[in-house]
């Protein structure tokens, strides 16, 4: 790993308010030694492929519980490709039934983190996946 | 409660029994360095009357449905009637959700409970482009009463009370349930039920926000007084911790962060001109029922005591309906575990039951698949069964209030309110709810709350059965309900039509007379239902309104 801090951007898109996971992914990420840019609620994809390209992160997370992520998550790739920021790697967490996970890994989100999972798991993710 | 002679007494068997618990210790130590709830609070190895001594029972736990409330808010409690059973539903359209309306009553539940779409909570209509993937998600989707006509066919408005769990745009809902209602001949003093809205809440911990605090109050205070004056039966706001907690505070900050808000809705309607005791019976709460069995039990008889005493002394309520802290109970969906789904019913089981112990009036039991999507029918019915069970099988109910008297639950009940005094005292200090929102102090307090249980999660010291401990690779699955994509384009075309066929002229006017209340001092709901009836959207008055008040966003914080 280079001695730049890793920059992540974590990002709650659609009008799901549950910011709980996202909090404490941003907080955990933080104090793991990341740089750590958070969104806040309520986010069209298109402000936070907006956000990612202004502030040059290396990496995004995406959170969303509240059903919309087929929607949004695939959304905010497609913008990321059309804006030629396709080389940011995506990552989703949140409430995301088994059987959607496949589904988004084809269209491109790297990897996804359901309840239960540790902190950790994620940190590690990033360290391994985001030069 | 007990005698000076007999304290002093305790006491000394106390010290006798602690020398023989050294030399058992010493052989073999407790399991765990220190005890503590999910809430971090510390809990001592037993409870005696040393820590209840200074408990007077006549002032501090009375009768059911005597001040202070303690052990209940109404006379016979659950020998009288068993709580409502009320389980929160909503998914796909308003044709949907009916038919699951019409399920759960042919299966025993007694109240119904609205569960809106992120659109319809946030105040966007089916069409808009904030919608797209989101219609129908999480709750059903209303834009006109067109839809909310539908969604109530063949239910008797005037025997069955709902719940609509919506915050921004309440009182259009009201408004609509008003009109509805009237529709079938029903008259507004006829009809009962609860709006949330509770918009301090949503600030706090939900996140549902539309308008900044300010005008958010005014358009509460608007229902209250309304609701008063014509909806007799409609409890106004239903002040909420449940959310606070899924937001990962302990009971404690629950408890104080809840009764603070209602502090915060009284204050702002006694400004209004309104007189306390024409309102205050019509305020109810909403609390979480999350896995330490105590501590929520101690949580809900803490606030009964708490509520009844502010009223009263603070706010100098005098008719005793004003006192009363009324409740539903969620049980904790944050608890639930997509791993090994099956034990969700065992958690909800046992989380249902410290709310009735604690008297709750009303109760929602969580489905087992809640973790993972919306509930199956099969889910829900497993879920209204536990309340069944616990109601009429199991012999809890016999008698009122059967853990009064425990020492350790007094002890745990006066600690929390000791506890949540304390952060009233520091919000009050700090010039009331708005203003501590308005520095992000009880988010902050939740957020490392939350952060705190992660970490104690992630380093197995709180043990979650499934995630953390006892984890197996899992083959079992469940069957989970899914919505038909067909939802989105049938609610737009409902609504496009809708657009299409009303009287446009009246819409603007509608529209108009809205913005100028919303600008003056007029009360809102007479205008709201006026615009409903002519079939004006949810969106066309919120929009209305963001033009006029503006957006709250989100700080940010984490």
């Amino acid at each position: 790993m280079s001695d730049k801090k890793i920059k992540v951007l974590i990002a709650k898109p659609g009008l799901d308010g549950h910011d709980r996971g996202a909090k404490i992914i941003a907080r955990g990420l933080r104090d793991a030694g990341f740089e750590v840019v958070y969104t806040g609620l309520h986010q069209t994809p298109e402000e936070i492929v907006a956000t990612a390209i202004q502030e040059d992160v290396d990496v995004i997370g995406v959170s969303s519980l509240a059903g919309a992520h087929m929607y949004l998550f695939p959304r905010i790739i497609e913008l990321l490709t059309e804006k030629g920021a396709d080389d940011i790697p995506v990552f989703g967490g949140g409430i995301i039934p088994e059987d959607d996970i496949p589904v988004l890994k084809k269209t491109g989100v790297k990897a996804i983190f359901t309840p239960g999972s540790p902190v950790d798991d994620t940190i590690k993710w990033i360290r391994e996946n985001v030069a | 409660m007990f005698t000076k002679a007999t304290v002093e007494r305790v006491a000394e068997r106390h010290q006798e029994w602690e020398k023989l618990l050294a030399k058992s210790l010493a052989k073999a130590p407790e399991r765990l360095e220190r005890f503590s709830t999910i809430s971090d609070e510390e809990i001592k190895n037993i409870y005696t009357p040393e820590d209840v001594s200074e408990l007077d029972y006549d002032k501090d736990l009375g009768f059911p449905g005597q001040f202070p409330y303690t052990r209940g808010v109404q006379a016979s409690m659950h020998r009288g009637r068993l709580w409502t059973m009320r389980q929160f539903a909503g998914m796909g359209g308003a044709e949907e959700t009916n038919a699951r309306f019409h399920y759960l009553m042919g299966h025993g539940e007694t109240g119904l409970s609205t569960a809106f779409d992120m659109p319809t909570l946030m105040g966007y209509d089916s069409d808009s482009s904030m919608s797209l993937g989101e219609v129908g998600k999480c709750g059903v989707a209303i834009d006109t009463i067109d839809d909310m006509e539908i969604l109530f066919e063949g239910i008797p408005m005037d025997q069955v009370t709902t719940s609509m769990t919506i915050n921004p745009p309440a009182a259009i809902m009201l408004a609509m349930y008003v009109a509805t209602a009237e529709k079938k001949g029903i008259s507004r003093d006829k009809i009962g039920g609860t709006i949330q809205n509770d918009m301090l809440k949503e600030f706090i911990a939900q996140k549902t926000f539309m308008l900044p605090p300010e005008p958010s109050m005014r358009i509460i205070a608007d229902t209250v007084e309304f609701c008063t004056q014509e909806v007799p039966r409609w409890n106004s706001i239903s002040i909420s911790g449940y959310h606070i907690r899924e937001a990962g505070s302990t009971a404690v900050q629950e408890l104080a962060f809840t009764l603070a808000d209602g502090l915060g809705y009284v204050q702002a309607c006694i400004d209004r001109g309104l007189d306390v005791d024409d309102f205050a019976p019509r305020l109810s709460f909403f609390f979480n029922a999350h896995v330490d069995f105590f501590e929520e039990i101690a949580k809900y008889r803490a606030a009964r005591r708490m509520w009844a005493r502010f009223m009263r002394d603070r706010f100098g309520a005098k008719n005793p309906k004003s006192w009363l802290l009324r409740f539903h109970t969620q049980t904790a969906g944050c608890s639930l575990t997509a791993q090994q789904p099956y034990n969700n019913v065992v958690r909800t089981s046992f989380q249902a039951l410290s709310s009735v112990l604690g008297g709750t009036q009303s109760l929602h039991t969580n489905s087992l698949d809640e973790t993972l999507s919306l509930p199956t029918e099969h889910a829900v019915t497993i879920a209204l069964r536990t309340q069944q069970i616990i109601g009429e099988e199991i012999g809890v109910t016999n008698t009122i209030d059967p853990l009064a008297g425990s020492y350790f639950i007094e002890s745990l009940t006066n600690e929390m309110e000791s506890k949540a005094l304390d952060y009233i005292q520091k919000i009050d200090d700090m010039g009331g709810i708005l203003k501590a929102i308005d520095v992000g102090f009880p988010q902050k307090e939740i957020a490392d709350a939350a952060y705190n249980y992660q970490r104690q999660v992630d380093e197995g010291e709180k043990t979650i059965v499934g995630v953390n401990k006892y984890q197996m690779d899992e083959t079992l699955k469940v069957d989970l309900l899914t919505i038909d994509p067909v939802v989105e384009r049938r609610q737009v075309e409902r609504l496009t039509k809708i657009k299409e066929s009303r009287d446009a002229a009246k819409v603007e006017a509608c529209l108009k007379a809205i913005e100028a209340a919303s600008r003056g001092t007029d009360n809102l709901m007479p205008h709201l239902i006026e615009a409903v009836k002519a079939h004006v959207s949810v969106q066309e008055i919120c929009d209305c309104w963001r033009k006029v008040y503006g957006r709250y966003t989100d700080p940010g914080m984490f």
